[in-house]
């Protein structure tokens, strides 16, 4: 199956189909959810398969009049950077599903709303990164906010209202400074061969540097909000915090992407030039991020407000690869992009399942518990080892790739960020001491271990980690050509090496 | 005699109607305060009639007595329902609209 | 270069003992050490295949390699995973896989008891897998997966036992310390890849002559700070001593005989990098005197006989490491000291563990005494690791450490006067130290607690104890007949000129057992002829409690990392909440108080809107009056 507008449809069948189970029967609508999302992994899978990976040009293309009269498309497309993008928000989906099997229970809604915000959320997931036209870019970009609103709002724990609304009015915020500047596309598209939000007809307006400038902070803020970069990240904590550990994982793992897979396809795109004029501050901005997040995640004393910061930090990464504007820096982002999802899956997850049986989310509460739950224990310890970047596992490659790629033009901002690995251990090591390690705490005896619908949940999680970590060729042979693509696209060439001014 | 004087005293009415508007409590009161402030205003149009030579002015005062008449009707019967409500003519007494 | 298929398995076997015990969990509790040791064992095997076809060719075709499939390959970097085994890696891979096989037995017997007994054996193959990795990597990303494995295999050892809080916080500063040392090897990895445009060993060699100095010195010194982490080197050196709360033969193998050479092994490898680059090189030399040095007055105030092992260990890598950046002549016998030690020191760690076990598990040496009756095959085998490490002819020791002071002396100048002192030194301080632990623990009236009831350990114990001290014995003897190391691996580093020699062999060795004698009588008088307090005496010096206190490492540590670094936290956190949230929540207080502001207006009263509707238009006539004017 080749059509990406078919497989967006999917899940919204799906939805249907949730939507008419009966009520009572509760477990049927979990499986049609899982079912759904596993169909759409699968035809995902199948895409990928047929994807030709040196082909530069965007590929699956297709292309409905949608507004007319406005020259609005429905114009889907994808490159290697969307590929791997969707590839991961389809995989973690039904992970998701089936780790979380009890998470709609509790909530303000029934159990069927849940999932079938959970598909709407699917649907729009991969939209964001099929769209081709940018005003169907943003209708999808903005929407997406609904369903994480009402699933952090209406199943979370905490202050969820709050949470949620924070999050809706920040996003929503950035979100109009992009329309802003789209609309001033837009306008200027007129003057220049015809009304049009084709990103590629866009991409070859002429501006002034000035209107550029302008216009790429419009993009960039909502971005650095979605993708949060200090100090624009406050929202995250909260969200994270408040949202069960499905949405979590769905909002640090695929939502969070969209701000920097709109940094590569959006910014750079359109704006070549002010993303060049803009770089330094953003390099700064990025290594601040590295080093804030892991400091602030050390601090932490709730656990999912802990791998909230550690996401900080990781974005800090990503966002230095795409604007170190080298190709190990550009493929090393994309490639952190999707090992993120599964690392950052993996500790929301488990760290989940324990706050579960637990009861509480501070991980002083914790103790022990490698004697009492073993599995879980460890799957805690590899989700952490993922991201620490312990060499062997995938999150390595791609933050070494980061680093090297970063460090061949930005010296300094890469040895500032390499010390982030030493807090890295630090923020990891830290909460796995006192939630694995020690004695065991009172009121722990009883926890139960993984059953096994949890351990099919976290195996193909903890698989992907390690087989990425030791075999990541398959997923850079597609990415390499996207970010030569991007980086040739941009003027730049990799600095050849120096041997030492000699 | 100076058509002028007719507009200070239009004005003079006009005022004495806005300030017993803002300062009086009575309903009843407030109301011939707002009929003597269009009064006025009556008398300002067939005043500029009258220094322009032309019959607009006096025509939209007729249009202004209209109003004023259906005014009467209609808040007379306001000022009579909330008196039979509240057991007050104040008006600060109905000031239900601000919640 | 000859290709190899068989490579892979020398790691691919104790990774896979590894995998299907942790998978395997519980139910591999009957056979899980049988097959650890096995896959260990086999490893061993594979490695005694391989230095038999290397033998069998000439000298300098002996590096065989093997690719195995393209890693990471982004625009001009590409890394395949890919192993090398030359006559350095050989080395060793032997080490390795010998002396891990025989801590396998070992442990059989000595984790018996324990629970978790599959578990230790899965970590310790995964150890001897990452290791092998280290040492068979043929660039340094593959190295730096090795390097960060066996962090993480000493790390999961460390807290074996980590229901204990002091335990589990050992395994974590060990960890965090080598993450220390890893940086300094990722801006290696970093500054190699941007000023030579390719990180495998034979790339940079290749490279080296044509790259500038300022360059090679950095990768050099980042080089030098990688290996004082994993090498427990100052100023990293603080983990090694509390990593002691491992199982022992954990500290026999990772603490003593294998992972914390890796240090040594990095530079060595590096040789075209570090000759290239003589302030590096300096750096190293000057590192490893101080290590020396620190390391071995430490072990002259610990009670805790693993401890005491344990800053022996450190100052005998300060040894080698000082060997290693004495450039071209100091490689080989920083490597001889490095196989030696490998048998001596685990030899005395096992033969601790076997103290330990006889003795209820403990460690305070003051709490021993006359043990030599009772542990008869431990005393002995112990016995002969302390020759070795003193360098009494014809043991060990006497071959490797008197070469590395000898170099030392003849390292030239001031320079290597200064060396050869602080070598010398060292070598008095090392007997004073080992002849205290032995006196403490074998000799003199027995101060045990009263449940203790010592005895021999059974044959899996002492078996491997015997065969080490076998090793302590001659390895040093035969690795040295006829140049046999230096000759091995000659081919790999690059010779100058021969140094001028400042003092005759024979001198040094004179001077050197001088030394030992010196530390040796020290010991006695103040041990042996004197009472040994069971508890350690408050009365001391200054300098006394200095060492028992790991001359302040700890407290530096804490004082300049640790304390300023939990207040930067605890600061950034408020200043989070304060400043960054409390902005953004400033502004939606801002609409909202506003908005209350504005609210006031709408009163409800009708005289009030009445009011505004005059003012308003008042201004606005006002407003046009003043525009038409």
């Amino acid at each position: 199956m080749n059509s990406l507008i078919l497989l967006m449809l999917l899940p919204i069948i799906g939805s249907i189909a949730v939507a008419v189970t009966p009520k009572t029967k509760e477990v049927l609508t979990k499986q049609v959810a899982l079912g759904t999302t596993v169909v759409v992994a699968l035809a995902t899978i199948a895409m990928a398969v047929n994807f030709q990976r040196d082909n530069v040009e965007l590929q699956f293309v297709e292309k409905y009049s949608w507004i007319p009269t406005f020259g609005i498309n429905f114009a889907v497309g994808i490159d290697g950077l969307a590929l791997v993008l969707i590839l991961m928000s389809t995989i973690l989906a039904p992970i998701v599903v089936l780790a979380g099997w009890n998470e709609a229970h509790g909530g303000r809604w029934s159990v069927k709303t849940f999932y079938i915000l959970i598909l709407v959320l699917e649907t729009m997931m991969i939209g964001v990164f099929v769209a081709t036209d940018v005003f169907l870019f943003y209708v999808i970009f903005e929407a997406m906010l609904i369903p994480v609103y009402f699933l952090i709002g209406g199943y979370g724990s905490g202050e969820r209202s709050a949470a949620a609304v924070k999050f809706l009015i920040y996003s929503l915020f950035g979100g109009l400074l992009m329309l802003a500047s789209i609309i001033a596309l837009y306008v200027m598209s007129g003057a220049q061969g015809g009304h049009t939000f084709d990103l590629q007809a866009l991409s070859q307006l002429q501006m002034s540097s000035t209107t550029q400038n302008f216009l790429f902070l419009g993009f960039f803020i909502a971005f650095a909000i979605k993708a949060p970069l200090w100090p624009l990240h406050t929202w995250l904590p909260d969200a994270a915090a408040s949202a069960t550990p499905g949405t979590s994982v769905l909002l640090l793992g695929v939502l969070d992407k969209v701000g920097t897979f709109g940094m590569i396809r959006y910014c750079l795109t359109l704006f070549p030039e002010a993303s060049k004029t803009f770089t330094p501050l953003i390099m700064v901005l990025a290594v601040i991020s590295i080093v804030y997040g892991a400091i602030l995640a050390i601090g932490q004393k709730d656990l999912k407000r802990l791998i909230a910061f550690t996401s900080i930090s990781h974005f800090g990464f990503i966002t230095m690869g795409i604007f170190a504007m080298t190709s190990q820096g550009h493929s090393g982002a994309t490639l952190y992009m999707f090992n993120h999802g599964f690392s950052t899956a993996a500790l929301f997850i488990v760290g989940g399942w324990m706050i579960a049986r637990r009861g509480s989310s501070t991980i002083a509460d914790f103790g022990g518990l490698q004697r009492v739950t073993p599995v879980m224990a460890w799957s805690f310890f590899l989700a952490g080892m993922s991201s620490l970047a312990l060499p062997g596992l995938s999150s390595f490659v791609s933050e070494f790739l980061v680093l090297v790629g970063t460090f061949t033009r930005y010296p300094v901002h890469a040895v500032i960020a390499t010390f982030g690995i030493v807090l890295a251990a630090l923020y990891i090591l830290i909460p796995v001491q006192k939630a694995l390690h020690g004695p065991t705490t009172p009121g722990n005896e009883g926890l139960s271990d993984l059953n096994l619908r949890e351990k099919i949940a976290i195996a193909p999680v903890i698989a992907i980690i390690i087989a990425l970590g030791f075999y990541p060729s398959p997923l850079l042979n597609v990415i390499n050509p996207a970010s030569a693509h991007v980086i040739a696209q941009m003027g730049f060439t990799d600095p050849a090496p120096t041997n030492g001014d000699k | 005699m100076d058509a002028a004087n007719y507009l200070y005293l239009s004005v003079l009415l006009f005022t004495i109607g806005a300030v017993g508007v803002v300062v009086r409590r009575n309903a009843i009161v407030v109301f011939m305060c707002v009929e003597l402030m269009l009064n006025a205003a009556n008398l300002a149009f067939v005043t500029f009639s009258r220094i322009n030579g032309d019959l607009n002015g006096q025509v939209v005062a007729f249009f202004t007595m209209v109003v004023a008449a259906c005014e009467v009707v209609v808040g007379l019967a306001i000022i009579v329902t909330i008196y039979r409500s509240r057991r007050s003519a104040s008006v600060d007494d109905a000031s239900l609209l601000k919640r | 270069m000859t290709t190899s298929n068989s490579l892979v398995y020398l790691i691919a076997l104790p990774l896979l003992g590894a995998t299907i015990l942790l998978l395997a969990g519980r139910r591999a509790d009957k056979w899980g050490h049988i097959l650890g040791t096995l896959m260990s064992g086999s490893s061993f095997a594979v490695g005694l295949y391989q230095l038999s076809q290397m033998l069998g060719r000439s000298n300098t075709a002996r590096p065989v390699e093997q690719k195995l499939f393209e890693w990471i390959s982004v625009g001009s970097f590409k890394v395949d995973a890919g192993l090398l085994l030359d006559q350095l890696s050989i080395c060793f891979v032997l080490l390795i896989t010998g002396v891990g096989t025989l801590i396998h037995i070992y442990s059989i017997s000595y984790m018996s008891h324990d629970h978790d007994r599959r578990r230790f054996f899965a970590y310790l193959n995964l150890f001897i897998a990452a290791m092998l990795l280290l040492v068979l990597g043929n660039s340094y990303l593959n190295l730096y997966v090795g390097w960060e494995g066996v962090g993480l295999a000493s790390y999961l050892l460390i807290g074996f036992w980590n229901q204990k809080p002091a335990y589990a916080t050992a395994s974590k500063k060990a960890f965090v310390m080598n993450r220390v040392g890893d940086m300094g090897l990722s801006f290696a990895i970093m500054i190699a890849f941007a000023t030579v445009g390719t990180v495998s060993f034979a790339g940079i060699k290749e490279h080296a002559h044509h790259t500038s100095t300022a360059a090679l010195t950095a990768m050099g010194i980042m080089l030098l700070v990688a290996a004082t982490g994993k090498s427990a080197q100052f100023p990293l050196q603080a983990w090694l001593g509390d990593a002691m709360a491992g199982p022992t033969p954990v500290s026999a193998l990772i603490h003593a005989a294998t992972m914390v050479t890796a240090g040594v092994y990095l530079i060595t490898r590096s040789n075209f990098i570090f000759d290239a680059a003589p302030t590096a090189q300096l750096l190293v030399v000057i590192v490893g005197a101080i290590t020396l040095l620190f390391g071995a007055l430490i072990g002259t105030a610990k009670d805790d006989i693993k401890k005491a092992l344990a800053a022996s260990t450190m100052s005998q890598i300060g040894y080698m490491i000082l060997g290693a950046g004495l450039g071209p002549v100091g490689y080989a016998f920083a490597i001889m000291h490095l196989l030696t030690h490998g048998f001596f020191k685990a030899g005395m760690f096992l033969g601790a563990g076997s103290v330990m076990h006889g003795m209820n598990d403990e460690v305070n040496m003051r709490k021993y005494g006359a043990l030599r009756k009772f542990m008869p095959i431990t005393f002995v085998t112990f016995g002969l690791g302390y020759l070795a490490i003193l360098g009494v002819p014809p043991f060990a020791g006497f071959y490797s450490k008197d070469m590395i002071i000898e170099t030392a002396f003849n390292a030239g100048g001031i320079k290597g006067i200064l060396l050869g002192s602080v070598t010398l030194l060292g070598a008095g301080i090392t007997a004073f130290y080992m002849t205290r632990v032995m006196i403490l623990t074998f000799t003199g009236k027995a101060r045990w607690d009263e449940e203790a009831h010592p005895h021999e350990s059974p044959l899996l114990m002492w078996l491997p104890m015997a065969i080490l001290a076998i090793g302590s014995v001659s390895s040093g003897y035969l690795l040295s007949r006829g140049d046999a190391l230096v000759n091995w691996l000659s081919p790999l580093f690059e010779h100058h000129g021969e140094h001028e020699e400042l003092l005759a062999p024979i001198v040094v060795s004179a001077l050197a057992l001088g030394m030992v004698a010196i530390g040796v009588a020290i010991a006695f008088l103040k041990y042996s002829r004197q009472e040994v307090a069971s508890v350690a005496p408050e009365n001391v010096s200054v300098f006394t409690k200095i060492a028992r206190e790991d001359l302040m490492q700890d407290r530096f540590n804490e004082a300049v990392f640790m304390r300023p670094g939990q207040q930067l936290t605890q600061v950034l956190v408020k200043t989070d909440e304060a400043v960054i949230d409390g902005a953004v929540r400033g502004v939606g207080k801002l609409a909202m108080g506003s908005s209350s502001l504005l609210r006031g207006v709408q009163s409800g009263f009708v005289r009030s809107y009445a009011a505004l509707i005059f003012v308003g238009a008042a201004l606005l006539i006002a407003a046009i009056w003043v525009v038409v004017q």
